[in-house]
This record gives structure tokens, C-alpha cells and sequence, in this order.
């Protein structure tokens, strides 16, 4: 493999500071380093050497930055503000071959590159099924209709006069991690689990709207239904409507993104992302199941012997380590932070377990308080690179004691051509070279 | 102004009065009698009879939502010639977009054939689908009739139907999906109390004799997602791997190859549909190009016919518009089609 021109960090070094090397004193420079720390930290170097132009070291001490010899820009340089030039690489993606149409497709939210357990609104994953519609807020409208006293439609204005909530939850594709059910597909955590999400939803708990029409008891399922192209529809039970179902509108502190359902969607906290309906028109309520096409040729589980799993709603634990993980270069040995995320749909993670040699030993991680309930959870543990071989895993546990399975307990009850609902333990390789890559043990 | 003006002249104020009044009371005693039952915030508006049947456009396995209407195979085969075969094939065969037609009895195999015929439970969800989704780029643009002629017709493609068969509302309840009896609702994720059906225990120390590698990507996919060194932040413990030999390790100036017409062709889907040197259900590219190599004006013109669609000149098979190929992908495929698509 070749580390050459690869952007990596600056390695400070006395012999960076004041005029730039001539190329010959940087070559000897790269030979003193590899012989000292191996390629890897050679490649930091090089990478260095590369960004900054041949004017390196003219910002660092004990030079006086540029930047802090003139102004900078004015307040409302951007109005609405945007990341930093520097942070290009951090990006929603789609996967190539993945799809035949973008308007029918998925971006991947870069779980590679994020902190915490909040995804930026516009780093959140985008599935849709017939394109984003602009929909003018105004003109939008809920209506309610069904086994219920009074079937109403609501306006924006009407939505947001109800008592609102906050909540942190996580959004999970029932399709995540679905070409790996076989074998490795996907070289990066973007798009081996990349289709998840977690943000503060703002909105009215969905059983409000329901009391509100006056719902009929014997109503066992309600159908909701997107306004977009697909007009998608799915059916969710009164179970969870009336328990903790959100009709949103807000995500992040502000109003919904487009592609994330504005100005109104649904959201089924720990199910499957499919049934939280953007661009929500319409609910009804009913005494069965409605079969929706998404619900009877896709977001079914197919099993070995050829029967389909119907209406697999709940996302049930799972975690995975975004840092260090697949298509990253570990630069340097030494302390490392290993850090993931860990949710569940069935409540909140109680614990979550990391080994680094494929499973066969486990420490317990470090969790980011407070845990919410089907929320993603930040785990965090200690490790010590000796620059050796290394498999990395974690393992979660939810509170109901559930333990998230490996390859072989997952495949010995399902198979391998379910596509939906793949939680088993992913491993990533740390070879000698610093380089992790997606593998699967057994 | 003097119509109203004239009318409110011609009615007594008293008699307004008077029945301001009883109408006031009637909205008072309704709401007495319903207190119970009323809206609790009284937000929003009754939805309307019209108002919903308007919207309600959901259909159900027990054929509730079904309308009125009635189609046929063969006219089902018109509609879904005109504007489903291009993305579907004419036999609902083609991989590109959702195969219709084909794998009945292959889902318990190692290698499932995943279609709506051998799939699907009920032929009611077609219909709903059709109607709501369908065609892709013109959703909810079908009247009733030709929604229950092309499910006809699609449940004909998969044998299912004869040619001479017609769908109504009652009909189409009598079908029977090969798939039918395949679903199962005996599992533990439909609530969240539900039982899980697969059980691991929290293994700590000691928990695997011999740890196998079973998969991993091989070599000549290592650049199969781009240049990974370009999809991190590039500060921090970590860095990314350069896998894209164009886009690190090529000696300066040795730019990515661009690709050809022949390349984009099979990229953009359009080889779905035509053929190098055969008709499928648009003209053979060596045709277009025999037709149009001395007009100068084709180029611009077929530029913007691979964007907009267009029907006509190849017979009454629509083409239907491709506005995701990339304008610079578009004029390559054009060149590269009156240059002789060699």
C-alpha cells in the first residue's frame, strides 16, 4: 500500500520551523523519521509537508500567525453558518452500485468523523423513495381520519399550539448493515452502519393528536403516509402510537432539513427508520394492518426456508466503534481512544463491552452520561497500540438484558439473506501498518 | 356590491336577529351535550367527507379503499408499454429498478430471486402501489381503470393471470399470489416487550478457543469506494487510507482517465433500454447514429433529448426524461453515439 500524498497531520519537528526545507533537507528529514517511528509517521510527515505548500512552519511558534495580524470576517459573513473549509471530507455519501436512481436512494451520515451522540442535522442520512418534495409549510396539512369521533386536519399553526416534547432518538434503517449479512462489503463505517442517525426531535406526542379526534378503542393499528411521490405509507400499532410516537417537527433546535421530512414527520422511537413517514399528510386508524408495499415487498426478513418475517418493527441493541475503524490509518502507537456508539430500540444501553483480539477477551467501556432511552450512546475506553496485529469489537447490552450477538448466533437463527435487521458484533482489522480495515470472524 | 346591498335590504333585522341567536344556541347546546366527547384544545378543523375521500387513497387485503373501475391485460399492456417498460423491461425482467415478474418458488434457495410476483402476498398492495407510486416520475397521474389494467397485466406477466383476464374491485380479491402463505408474524419485533430470537450471553475472559477470519475485501475492491484518504477529517489520531491509485500514488499530470460513451452508457442505465447494435425498446445506438451523422444540429438536439425524454421519432415508446446524467456525461454519450458508438 502507498502513504504517499496523503493528508495527515503535521508532525512537529525543529526542523520544520522558520523557512521551508529545500526538498533535499525534507527528504533527509523523511528518512530520519521513517528510520525513527516507521512509515506511518513518515506518511504524517509527508502529508505535512504536502497541505501546507512548501510554506511550512510560517503559523507556528515562533512565528506570529498570518491569521493573527489581520482581521478576520465580519459577523454575518454567513448568515446560516457552515462548517470550515477543512472539514470538506465530512460528507454524506452514497455507496456506489448501491442504487439505480438517486431520487430513489440513501446517503450515509460519516459516523467516522463525528463526536457524541448527536448527528448534525445536515450529516443525518437521507432515504427516500421518490425525492425530496420542497414543501411550503403553509400549505401543509394533517389530517386525521379513521376509527376515530371527529377526523380533523391540522394545520402547521395548529401543530405547533400543542403541548410540545423534547426527545433525543436515534433514527436506524431497518436496511443498516444489510449488505453484510453474507460477507464484507463495505470497506468504511459510513457505509457498513452509516444509515443511523440521532438528534433532539422536537414535536406532539402523537397519542394528543389521537385524544384529540377522540380515537376509537377497538382501533389496533394506525396507517401513516408521507406526502412525497411515494406517498409512503406504513403501519405502526397503537401500542407504540399511544406510548411514546412523535408527531415532529423540529430537529436539533431548529425546524426540520427538507430531506429529513419538513415541515412534519413521524417518529417511531426504536423502530425501523421506514415507519418514522416524512413529509407526514395523513393518519388513520384502523383494526388491521394495512400491507403497504413497504411493508410486503421490502422491510420484510427473509429466513432460511424461504418464509418472510412481517412487520419487524423494533431495532434491537447494537454498537459499533467508529473510531478507530475501517479505511482509517492509525498514525502513531501508544494511547489510543477507542469510541463508538451503542443503541437500542427496545430502551437504554446498560453496558457496552470492547475486545481487541476478535473476541475472545472483553473490557467494559466508559459511557457518555446521560443515556437516553432508544437514544445513541457514546462509549469510550483506554487502549495501548503496540503496533501489533489487533481485532477491535464492542458488544452491547440493554437494560432488558438483551446481548448483541455475534456473526455466528445471528446467521445460526436467520441465515444470510435477511438484508433487515443485521445487529452482529462488527470487527475491524488493525494490521501492523496502522491500516484498519472491515473484516468478519467467525 | 348592490346584489348583496339588495339582499340585505329585503330581509328584516329582526329576522336576522333572531336567528343569530338560535343559532348561537344550537353551537352552545351541541357543545353541551358533547362536552365529554368535544376536542380537549379544539385546534385544527373537522376534516369533510370530500376532504377525505380526497386524500384516503389506501386499499387494504380485505379490498377496503378499492374504487370503482375495471381494466384488462391487454390494456394494461398499452399503459405498461408506454410508461413502465422503460425502467421495467418489457417483460418486468429488468434488474435495474424492481423486477416484476419471475422467481416464484426460488426464496427458500441460496440464491432467492426477489421479485414483486414471487414476493408479494396480496395483489391489493399492487394496486395500492401503482396507484400512489407508479409511474416513477409521474406518480398518482393513473385513473382507477388503468391502475387495475396494469396490475392485470403485471399479474399476467407472471402467469398468474391469462391474457384475456379483467380486474375490478371484486376480482382482484379473488387472486391468489403465489407468495401468499410466505409471511409470518411469530416473532418478538413487532413490540417493544417482545421476545428476541436470538440469545448471547456476555462472554468476558476466555471466550473463543480460535478466532477465523471468514471475509474481508480483497485487494482489487480496495478502491471500490473512492479514495478513502478523502471521505476523513484530516487532523486527529487517525488518518485514511489512500486507496485510489488515480487520486494519490499517479505520477503528477497522469490525470483519471475520463470515461467514454461506452462507459456511460452502461452507467447511467441507458443500455436498459438500447442496445449497441440492437432495438430493445429504444432504437439501437448505431441507429440513432446512422440517422443523425450529418446533421449538424443533432448533437445539441440529442444532448437535450437525453435530459428531457422525448417520443416520436423512434415510434409512440416514450422515452422518459434522464435529468440525473451529468450535462458534461450527456454530451460524451451523444459524440460517442454519432461517432458510430464503436
Amino acid at each position: 500500500m502507498s502513504f504517499h500524498g496523503m493528508p495527515g497531520r503535521i508532525v512537529p519537528a525543529p526542523e520544520h520551523h522558520g523557512e521551508p526545507p529545500p526538498s533535499t533537507a525534507r527528504r533527509g528529514f523523511l528518512r530520519r523519521a521513517a528510520a525513527l517511528s516507521g512509515g506511518a509517521l513518515a506518511a504524517g510527515a509527508a502529508g505535512g509537508v504536502a497541505a501546507q505548500g512548501g510554506d511550512l512552519g510560517r503559523n507556528l511558534p515562533p512565528n506570529v500567525p498570518d491569521y493573527s495580524k489581520s482581521l478576520g470576517a465580519p459577523v454575518l459573513a454567513s448568515p446560516y453558518g457552515v462548517p470550515s473549509k477543512y472539514e470538506k471530507n465530512v460528507l454524506r455519501r452514497e455507496s456506489p452500485g448501491l442504487t439505480r436512481t438517486p431520487h430513489s436512494s440513501v446517503a450515509f451520515t460519516p459516523l467516522q468523523s463525528l463526536f457524541g451522540i448527536i448527528t448534525p442535522s445536515g450529516l443525518h442520512f437521507e432515504r427516500h423513495h421518490g425525492g425530496v418534495p420542497d414543501i411550503d409549510p403553509h400549505q401543509h396539512r394533517l389530517m386525521i381520519h379513521g376509527m376515530c369521533r371527529s377526523p380533523r386536519i391540522f394545520t402547521m399553526d395548529d401543530l405547533m399550539r400543542f403541548p410540545s416534547v423534547s426527545r433525543v432518538h436515534f433514527i436506524e434503517c431497518g436496511a443498516n448493515t444489510g449488505m453484510e449479512w453474507g460477507n464484507v462489503a463495505v470497506p468504511t463505517v459510513q457505509y457498513s452502519h452509516g444509515m443511523l442517525g440521532c438528534s433532539e426531535w422536537t414535536g406532539v406526542l402523537l397519542s394528543t393528536l389521537l385524544d384529540e379526534v377522540g380515537y376509537d378503542p377497538k382501533a389496533r393499528f394506525v396507517l401513516a403516509e408521507g406526502a412525497d411521490a411515494a406517498g409512503l405509507t406504513r403501519t405502526v400499532s397503537m401500542e407504540m402510537a399511544l406510548d411514546d410516537v412523535m408527531v415532529v417537527y423540529g430537529q436539533n433546535g431548529e425546524m426540520l432539513r427538507p430531506e429529513q421530512g419538513y415541515p412534519l414527520r413521524l417518529l417511531v422511537p426504536g423502530v425501523q427508520g421506514v415507519s418514522s413517514v416524512k413529509w407526514l399528510r395523513r393518519i388513520e386508524l384502523g383494526d388491521q394492518p394495512w400491507n403497504t408495499r413497504e411493508e410486503a415487498i421490502h422491510y420484510i426478513d427473509l429466513m432460511p426456508g424461504g418464509k418472510h418475517r412481517q412487520y419487524t418493527w423494533i431495532q434491537e441493541a447494537k454498537s459499533v466503534i467508529t473510531s478507530p475503524s475501517g479505511g482509517q490509518v492509525i498514525l502513531d502507537r501508544g494511547y489510543h481512544e477507542i469510541t463508538g456508539l451503542a443503541w437500542s430500540g427496545r430502551g437504554k444501553i446498560r453496558r457496552v463491552d470492547v475486545s481487541t483480539d476478535g473476541g475472545r477477551n472483553w473490557r467494559t467501556a466508559k459511557l457518555q452520561e446521560p443515556v437516553h432511552t432508544k437514544s445513541l450512546t457514546r462509549f469510550r475506553i483506554d487502549w495501548n497500540w503496540d503496533g501489533g496485529p489487533a481485532l477491535l469489537q464492542s458488544r452491547a447490552l440493554d437494560d432488558t438484558g438483551y446481548v448483541q450477538p455475534n456473526y455466528r448466533q445471528l446467521r445460526a437463527v436467520r441465515g444470510t439473506r435477511s438484508i433487515y435487521h443485521n445487529n452482529a458484533i462488527q470487527t475491524w482489522r488493525v494490521a501492523p501498518s496502522g491500516e484498519v480495515s472491515n473484516v468478519q470472524v467467525l | 356590491m348592490s346584489r348583496f346591498s339588495d339582499l340585505g335590504r329585503s330581509v328584516p333585522v329582526a329576522v336576522v336577529a333572531a336567528s343569530l341567536a338560535t343559532a348561537s344556541f344550537a353551537l352552545y347546546a351541541a357543545t353541551g351535550a358533547a362536552a365529554k366527547d368535544a376536542p380537549r384544545f379544539g385546534f385544527g378543523k373537522p376534516a369533510t367527507p370530500a376532504e377525505i375521500a380526497g386524500w384516503d387513497i389506501d386499499v387494504r387485503p380485505d379490498g377496503k379503499g378499492l374504487p370503482d373501475g375495471k381494466g384488462t391485460v391487454a390494456m394494461g399492456q398499452d399503459v405498461y408499454d408506454a410508461q413502465c417498460a422503460s425502467c421495467h423491461g418489457t417483460f418486468g425482467e429488468s434488474n435495474d429498478y424492481m423486477v416484476l415478474a419471475g422467481g416464484v418458488g426460488s426464496l427458500a434457495s441460496n440464491e432467492p430471486v426477489r421479485t414483486t410476483g414471487s414476493k408479494l402476498n396480496h395483489a391489493t398492495t399492487l394496486w395500492d402501489y401503482i396507484n400512489r407510486a407508479m409511474p416513477f416520475n409521474a406518480p398518482k397521474t393513473l385513473t382507477p381503470d388503468q391502475v387495475y389494467a396494469v396490475t392485470a397485466y403485471v399479474l399476467h406477466l407472471n402467469d398468474i393471470l391469462p391474457a384475456d383476464a379483467a380486474l375490478d374491485r371484486a376480482s382482484i380479491l379473488k387472486v391468489k399470489m403465489p407468495n401468499r402463505d410466505g409471511f409470518t408474524t411469530d416473532h418478538g419485533f413487532m413490540t417493544v416487550r417482545g421476545k428476541p430470537d436470538v440469545r448471547a450471553v456476555a462472554c468476558m475472559t476466555n471466550c473463543v478457543d480460535k478466532v477465523t477470519l471468514s471475509s474481508e475485501i480483497p485487494d482489487f475492491a480496495r478502491d471500490s469506494h473512492g479514495n478513502l484518504a478523502e471521505q476523513v477529517r484530516p487532523v486527529g489520531p487517525t488518518s485514511g487510507a489512500a486507496t485510489s491509485v488515480a487520486a494519490s500514488a499517479a505520477p503528477a499530470g497522469a490525470a483519471a482517465k475520463a470515461p467514454e460513451g461506452g462507459e456511460l452508457v452502461k452507467a447511467n442505465g441507458c443500455t436498459a433500454c438500447h442496445g449497441v447494435t440492437n432495438k430493445i425498446v429504444g432504437p439501437a445506438f448505431r441507429d440513432i447514429g446512422a440517422k443523425y451523422a450529418k446533421d449538424p444540429k443533432a448533437e445539441a438536439a440529442l444532448v437535450a433529448k437525453v435530459k428531457q425524454g422525448g417520443v416520436g421519432a423512434w415510434g409512440q415508446v416514450p422515452m422518459p426524461p434522464q435529468p440525473q446524467v451529468k450535462d458534461a456525461d450527456a454530451q460524451t454519450i451523444v459524440r460517442w453515439i454519432l461517432g458510430g458508438a464503436k
